[in-house]
């Protein structure tokens, strides 16, 4: 839910990051709201993996002023990444541990206690459906119960802000609408999402969305102003009108 | 002649079963799509197409040859374009092309033409190493290199796939170009809306085709009452519209959702009311005409 005047989740102020001689991110600036759910999108190579590796606390920029949850990005990374969330399509699960270990090895990086991860486990167990997989390998079970897993697992630990990278790539039209209602959850329960996709009709169910092109963010507003801005009967059409133009 | 035959093939691995009993036919000319999510068998059946697996039961005939028995022909007359990117990494633009072009006995200068139109992009950055271009620049290279020895079918693996929407779009257009060369394209994909592009869809899930036919075919076979609502709150809207009696499938799209009825006789005006009475502001609600993906999330029988 995007509310103009709830808490500045996320603050970025000037984001500049440089690789060499090529600029990454140009001078970005924005903010997230608590709750909100956020949709990141630019075309393949516009900068959005080097921003959100910034806002995950993995990379330094070069510069500007940010803070994510409430922290510092240059002095208190330790502290951002307790409080993320991260998940993606080619990055989330260990395929060689079970559907219990993988929850227990998250939760447990995440310092939660023994008991509250049985009790956790079970309580996903049982929201997910998946009670009889509990002790199958992470490869042994089908593709959507892997990427809703993956996401549970992404928030086990309850944290402020939960960063989703391309999360339903591949998966079929149903379980892709299984997995927003989860967003929609999250986000209901205070949990703030930060989402790429590739998907146009997905980034309709952002509360706003923002559109990066040659590093720099060329538009951010709720889907229905954007449409209605670029005269566009769909997400897709403002993309195109937006990022095309700049590719090659 | 049909370009590609392929009569009852099924594959196993281990105890999964990646095909079961597969059965169609692409016209020559054609531009053929599978569209599936990942794990349906589209991968196991585009590399037995391409002659590097073999089928455990069921024939496949290209151009009318057994693609088991005279795979050797096979592989001068395929272009493919495997799901992961599959060029040298290490190897210059440049490099890559004149290496698949020296394989197939050819050379770039041959067949230039064919490749003109998507090589032209990509052409300002032949100096730099496949592994440092972008998403939408590898995927023009791989379809050139593809190409360059001119085969007459090209088999393409999830060409777009993690490909942003304007790659997407221009990628489509130079199939386009390719298919008004004469060249027979199966190409699969996990986005639906890329369905209308293709003369003929297979909407593939699980190892099996759930059906075959054009794609405005397939969504006139939507059976049922399907209607479009619109609310301010659109997780609500899903939740409480999925407690309306009678239902039968409710699924978000954008900002509105499809809602289906096996009643024929359920009233637009009814839905609104229960909406409204439910605390729902902003409601809309029309008559829809179902898409591809409305008849995909039909067929799976969810």
């Amino acid at each position: 839910m995007y509310n103009p005047t709830a808490e500045n989740i996320i603050v970025v102020k000037d984001l500049v990051k440089k690789f060499g001689s090529f600029t990454a991110n140009d001078h970005l600036s924005f903010e997230v709201k608590k709750s909100e759910i956020f949709g990141f999108l630019g075309a393949n190579g516009a900068g959005k993996t080097t921003a959100i590796k910034i806002l995950c606390g993995l990379s330094f920029p070069t510069s500007g002023k940010l803070s994510v949850g409430g922290f510092d990005i240059y002095k208190e990374r330790e502290k951002i990444k307790k409080n993320i969330g991260y998940m993606s399509q080619k990055f989330s699960l260990y395929e060689d541990l079970t559907v219990f270990e993988n929850i227990r090895f998250y939760a447990g990086i995440y310092g939660l206690r023994r008991k509250v991860i049985e009790e956790r486990a079970a309580g996903l167990m049982q929201k997910l459906d998946m009670k009889e997989a509990r002790d199958k390998l992470i490869r042994d079970i089908p593709l959507g119960w892997k990427q809703k897993l993956a996401f549970s697992v992404a928030i086990i630990h309850n944290p402020k802000i939960v960063f989703l990278d391309e999360p339903t790539g591949g998966v079929d039209p149903v379980t892709r609408r299984q997995f927003w209602d989860m967003i929609f959850e999250a986000s209901r329960d205070g949990i703030t999402v930060f989402v790429t996709t590739h998907y146009m009709d997905e980034a309709e169910y952002c509360d706003r969305v923002s559109i990066m092109v040659d590093g720099k963010i060329a538009a951010l507003d709720t889907p229905e102003n954007l449409k209605n801005n670029y005269v566009a009967a769909s997400m897709n059409e403002v993309f195109l009108k937006l990022a095309r133009v700049k590719i090659n | 002649m049909s370009a590609i035959t392929v009569e009852h093939i099924s594959k196993h691995f281990a105890n999964a079963r990646a095909l079961d009993d597969i059965s169609f036919s692409v016209g020559r000319g054609e531009l053929f799509g599978f569209i599936g999510p990942d794990g349906a068998g589209k991968t196991t059946l585009f590399r037995i197409l391409a002659t590097l697996l073999l089928p455990d039961k069921g024939m496949a005939i290209m151009n009318g040859v057994d693609v088991v028995k005279e795979y050797r022909k096979i592989r001068q007359d395929i272009g493919y374009m495997p799901g992961r990117f599959s060029l040298y990494t290490d190897l210059t633009v440049e490099e890559n092309l004149n290496f698949y072009a020296t394989v197939f006995g050819t050379t770039v200068a041959e067949n230039y033409d064919l490749i003109k139109d998507i090589y032209v992009q990509i052409e300002p950055f032949k100096k730099r190493k496949a592994g440092k271009l972008s998403g939408g620049m590898k995927q023009k290279l791989a379809l050139s290199c593809a190409l360059i020895h001119k085969p007459s079918v090209l088999i393409l693996d999830e060409p777009t796939t993690g490909v942003d929407a304007v790659s997407r779009l221009e990628f489509w257009e130079m199939l386009k170009r390719l298919k008004n060369n004469g060249i027979t394209i199966v190409v699969a994909t996990p986005y639906m809306d890329e369905a209308s592009l293709c003369d003929h869809v297979a909407l593939i899930q699980g190892g099996t085709l759930m059906t075959i036919s054009t794609p405005s075919d397939v969504v006139k076979t939507y059976p049922w009452n399907l209607f479009s609502v619109k609310a301010d709150d659109i997780f609500s809207l899903l939740n409480d519209l999925r407690k309306f009696p009678d239902v039968h499938t409710v699924f978000a799209f954008g900002q509105s959702a499809h809602v289906s009825f096996k009643e024929m006789n359920v009233e637009p005006g009814s839905v609104k009311r229960y909406l409204q009475d439910k605390g729902h502001s902003g409601v809309k609600i029309s008559v829809a005409k179902a898409n591809i993906e409305d008849c995909f999330m039909e067929l799976m029988n969810v």
